[in-house]
């Protein structure tokens, strides 16, 4: 698969990692490399094997419509970068 | 040049779960900020989903009401995208293997059916809310994680009108199943909608924009007037359509681009793998099935064949579950085997007047309950008290919250049916009105009319209007 220098920067702007020239370049070969590492898994005939969805051999899980408690205003706020009375603080967004 | 509108709808609905989809946090609206959330909905690291089994049996409902194919095997999907709102980063949501496909919806519009498809019902999560201030925004995730049903239309929809009808129709639906509030104030019904005109007659389709932000049904409607109008005004001035997202503006009644940021969305869809995947069995399927409440529609079809109604009547009887089954009820205790007085009653002052007083039909109390309800129209049917009589001492009875059958023994409110008291009174209006007397006797028989009115006042309203005039007219040639 081609990675280039474009693919990686719009990888990276999903991603929110600013990267800089130099970093485009490096990782673009670096991550051809995985790729195509990966690649090699197409040399196998899954011809007959369904798609997995889940890697264990679960389903059903569910749990009943019961409360249990909420963590407390001051332990959910604790650790947020920057909080403005009973709110997280973000910076400014518009739609 | 004529168009045609092509429009699609995709509802997103609040399911009424105690609980959020995947935790065991309140739904509760309304409570203060950030106070019901947990490591789950909040996305810290290492803390695990579990699907509310509750918020999926009402999906797999909504489905099997929608008439859609109920998957037996469906998945959760992660959808990726930075948001404020979004505490994980991405939305546990529905791609490729949603619960419920191909359904559709029967509308009506202007006196005939017509067959919407519904494309799709899937199941995910709602995000947070923000609210802007001056120079931040803040973020209350109690929201985050509520658990949502997405229902996409096909795009069937070929006026504001229909796109109004179906929106009614299924909110009735979803209101009669019990899984949702279905109010969109408080943001548990929400509507986008996909609108692109094409000319008529042809069938490639033109560029569909998408519109946001209506918050009623109204709403919904006047949004695609405006853009149906804007684009056709576009097109006859051979303008481009682009495709955008365009945001509606209820006080200016305009409809605005949004801004949007460069490049197309690109959300990497992959399956989610903190949820196991879910097999649905026919048995689990039939059984939820069978939990289905008779729907508005064939209540409305039921009550046309047992109760001999009006298609009109049922509709509005059958349009609110609540009222139905109370409406019902009075039919059944009614005594006479013509319905059609308490339908009257049920459609007319009763509806009207929990509208008065801003309240929903079935909270209306009466009363005396059902029975003094009864009594009051069987008295009026059977001409034992007049109509007006009827209606005024229902009015009384609310507000004094007295028996109606203690007003009209209060009052002495029964009507004049005894002939020989009324020809009395017909003896004293003849008497007293020898003008419209000759005018009736000269052959101008509408005059009687002028005498009957003369009549009802001198007894207070009491006399009965039809023996009345007959006693009227043998006097006037008897004499």
């Amino acid at each position: 698969m081609d990675i280039t220098k474009n693919t990686v920067k719009h990888v990276s702007h999903l991603a929110r990692i600013d990267l800089c020239d130099k970093e485009l370049d490096k990782l673009a070969v670096q991550l051809k490399s995985i790729l195509d590492f990966i690649d090699k898994l197409k040399e196998l005939d899954v011809k007959d094997v369904n798609a997995a969805s889940h890697i264990l051999p679960l389903n059903n899980v569910f749990r009943e419509d019961t409360l249990s408690e909420s963590l407390p205003l001051e332990e959910t706020l604790k650790n947020a970068p920057q909080k403005n009375d009973k709110f997280f603080g973000v910076p400014k967004v518009i739609e | 040049m004529e168009y045609v509108a092509v429009i699609g709808l995709e509802v997103h609905l609040h399911l009424k779960t105690k609980t959020k989809a995947f935790c065991g946090c309140s739904t509760e609206f309304g409570s203060q900020p950030n106070t019901q959330v947990c490591p789950v909905c909040l996305g810290f690291p290492g803390s695990l989903p579990v699907l509310n089994k509750k918020a999926f049996d009402y999906a797999i409902k909504t489905g099997l009401a929608l008439n859609c194919k109920v998957q037996n095997f469906t998945k959760f999907d992660r959808k990726n995208y930075f948001y404020p709102d979004l505490p994980k980063n991405y939305q546990i949501s529905q791609y490729d293997l949603p619960l419920a496909t191909k359904g559709y919806l029967d509308i009506e519009v202007e006196g005939k059916i017509k067959r919407i498809g519904i494309t799709r019902v899937h199941m995910e999560e709602d995000a947070g809310k923000l609210i802007h201030k001056e120079n931040c925004s803040l973020v209350d995730f109690n929201r985050a994680g509520v658990p949502l049903l997405e229902i996409v239309s096909e795009p069937d929809i070929n006026s504001p009108l229909e796109a109004y009808e179906y929106l009614s129709t299924l909110k009735s639906i979803l209101e009669y199943l019990e899984v949702s509030d279905c109010d969109m104030e408080k943001g548990s019904l929400r509507c986008d909608a996909n609108v692109s005109i094409r000319p008529k007659g042809e069938t490639t389709l033109g560029t569909k924009t998408e519109l946001k932000n209506m918050n009623s049904f109204k709403g919904v409607r006047d949004a695609l007037d405006y853009e149906i109008k804007r684009q056709s005004e576009a097109l006859n001035r051979n303008e481009k359509i682009s495709q955008e997202t365009r945001l509606w503006d209820a006080k200016t009644m305009v409809s605005v681009p949004m801004r949007t940021k460069e490049g197309a969305q690109d959300y990497r869809y992959f399956p989610e793998p903190d949820l196991p995947p879910f097999l649905v069995s026919d048995e689990q399927i039939l059984g939820l099935k069978n939990e289905i409440p008779e729907l508005p529609t064939e209540k409305m079809l039921r009550f046309i064949k047992e109760y001999g109604l009006s298609e009109y009547d049922a509709k509005v009887l059958t349009s609110d579950k609540k009222f139905a089954y109370i409406t019902e009820e009075r039919i059944k205790k009614y005594p006479s085997a013509n319905k059609k007085p308490v339908v009257n009653w049920s459609i007319g002052p009763v509806l009207e007047t929990a509208a008065a007083s801003k309240m929903e039909p079935a909270d209306l109390i009466i009363p005396g309950g059902d029975d003094e309800f009864i009594k009051l129209i069987k008295l009026a049917e059977d001409g034992q008290i007049s109509n007006l009589v009827a209606k005024s001492v229902f009015n009384e009875s609310l507000k004094a919250n007295k028996l109606a059958t203690q007003i009209i023994r209060e009052k002495n409110l029964f009507q004049i049916s005894d002939e020989s008291s009324l020809e009395k009174l017909a003896d004293e209006v003849i008497k007293g009105n020898p003008g419209p007397v000759q005018d009736f006797k000269s052959g101008k028989t509408n005059a009687i009319m002028f005498l009957v009115g003369q009549l009802m006042k001198k007894s207070g309203g009491k006399a009965n209007p039809k023996v009345v005039q007959d006693v009227l007219r043998r006097r006037l040639t008897d004499v």
